[in-house]
């Protein structure tokens, strides 16, 4: 049993594209659960740019509750789907997004970090280098208007650069909330997103918003940033 | 109505509904000063036209402990709130077509019916924070009383009913927003209401009674991520139910919630 669900997370995590950890794993009744991915790196390896309080808090108790209660609300929506029961689907979808799109994004958020000496905060070369000076003017430009935006979200959200995966553009996007990139363009891909959302960095910066945003670019993975902006754009 | 003395900006505006919007905050009238900081021949001294003011909490910043602490206050009211009052002291110095509004009006004005205007954000957090203040004291939570029990009990079936539904609002709101206990002006009854962001009741005319700051930054240093903890504290231990009481007995000069009963004897 447990070697059925090994085969099975690995090859699901394959084919969905979210790497050796996965997230996901199945249970029974067919319905895929999603479980909390593994940190590539310590909570600490990101000091002094993030403290280890917030990635463990982060890691271990926000992102935890989104994975919980995405699957709490998957589990609701299968048995309302199998009821045929019409309103309580559509009551569950704002707890989806929210929930899912808390997992999502969460999961790339992760990806996009690494300690420096594991590469952190090194610019982008190849491909995407290139891109950001065609569509920003420099790496600098792209880092002043993504702090820009960031600091302007009022509320919780988060701040994207991506690629428009159809007219093969760089764009720099802010969600609301939980909402994953997607939900401002279909055709829309993340490279990278950055939690502007207030545990993210309260305990460390407390109000001071810009602060975290200038720090985080030390710590910024730009070479998994580079491996999905070349699978898109080959 | 004759015997209150008019705030000055009411006669200004003679269009706007004075009689709502000077008596809802009888507590937070502002006179928008326009003050010149001297300048002392300084040309590093910048020109600031103060409109409105960072108001202290009623109570010292130590006052709720341990259930909200002081370092949590001093960076809630000293640097959010702060940086909120500036923040839309700075945005008004543009231009001068929002003078002379007190704040709740100029809430309502920035609130564009739904299109908020980008003053809106400053202004209205700074009204949220004012009354959020107000709506605890130490030693509250327990229990309201007489009229304000017998209401709730006629809106949410029970007390311990409306606590409830108060509790699962925070705890279900995504994202930042604000819980209130709310009087419906057109319903005539009360209401648990979430909103997002800076949003508050006033903007759609009704009359609030309670705030509660869910935004993350109203509870992440002292209970971190358990929104659930700080929420109970509020209502067992925060919400005061005096200033509550005080808030339906004027709202009750707009709104009619019929005849008390007389007990015969």
């Amino acid at each position: 049993m447990a070697f059925r669900a090994l085969l099975t997370r690995r090859t699901l995590a394959a084919a969905s594209g979210l790497g050796p950890n996965g997230g996901v794993a199945t249970s029974f009744r067919g319905l895929q659960t999603f479980s909390l991915p593994d940190l590539p790196y310590d909570y600490g390896a990101l000091q002094p740019a993030i403290s280890g309080e917030i990635m463990q808090l982060h890691h271990q108790k926000h992102h935890q509750a989104y994975v919980t209660n995405y699957n709490k609300a998957l589990e609701q929506l299968h048995d309302a789907m199998s009821k045929g029961d019409a309103p309580a689907v559509v009551k569950l979808q704002s707890a989806i997004k929210f929930n899912g799109g808390g997992h999502v994004n969460h999961s790339i958020f992760w990806k996009n970090l690494a300690p420096i000496q594991a590469g952190g905060g090194e610019p982008p070369k190849g491909s995407l280098g290139w891109a950001i000076d065609n569509n920003f003017g420099s790496v600098d430009a792209l880092v002043q208007k993504m702090n820009a935006e960031g600091a302007a979200l009022q509320g919780s959200g988060w701040v994207w650069l991506g690629v428009d995966k159809e007219l093969k553009k760089l764009v720099v996007e802010t969600t609301s909330n939980q909402d994953p990139l997607v939900t401002k363009g279909p055709s829309l891909v993340p490279l990278i997103g950055i939690d502007v959302w207030e545990h993210a960095y309260y305990l460390q910066y407390k109000n001071v918003r810009p602060d975290y945003l200038k720090n985080i670019w030390k710590v910024i993975n730009w070479k998994y940033a580079s491996e999905v902006y070349e699978k898109e754009c080959p | 109505m004759g015997s209150f003395s008019l705030h000055s900006s009411c006669l200004a505006k003679p269009t706007l509904r004075w009689s709502n919007d000077c008596f809802q905050n009888l507590n937070s009238l502002k006179l928008p000063a326009l003050q010149r900081r001297p300048n002392f021949h300084s040309r590093k001294a910048s020109k600031v036209l103060a409109f409105y003011g960072l108001k202290s909490p009623p109570y010292k910043l130590d006052a709720l402990e341990p259930y909200m602490s002081k370092r949590l206050l001093e960076t809630h009211w000293g640097e959010h709130q702060r940086g909120y009052v500036e923040g839309l002291n700075k945005e008004l110095e543009k231009n001068d077509i929002l003078y002379g509004y007190t704040l709740d009006e100029l809430v309502k004005v920035t609130y564009n019916n739904g299109n908020p205007l980008p003053e809106f954000n400053n202004a209205a957090q700074v009204w949220n924070h004012d009354f959020f203040w107000e709506s605890m004291q130490p030693g509250g939570g327990g229990m309201p009383e007489l009229g304000l029990l017998q209401q709730i009990e006629k809106d949410f079936g029970s007390f311990t009913n409306f606590k409830e539904k108060f509790i699962e609002a925070a705890l279900s709101l995504f994202g930042s927003g604000w819980v209130w206990l709310v009087l419906k002006r057109r319903e005539k009854r009360l209401e648990v209401v979430k909103t997002s962001n800076a949003v508050n009741p006033i903007v759609w005319d009704d009359i609030p009674l309670i705030s509660l700051d869910v935004w993350e930054h109203a509870y992440y240093q002292d209970y971190k991520n358990d929104r659930g903890k700080y929420v109970n504290a509020f209502m067992n231990h925060l919400v005061s139910w005096h200033v509550v009481t005080a808030r339906i007995i004027r709202a009750e000069a707009f709104v009619n919630l019929g005849e008390p009963k007389i007990p015969v004897a």
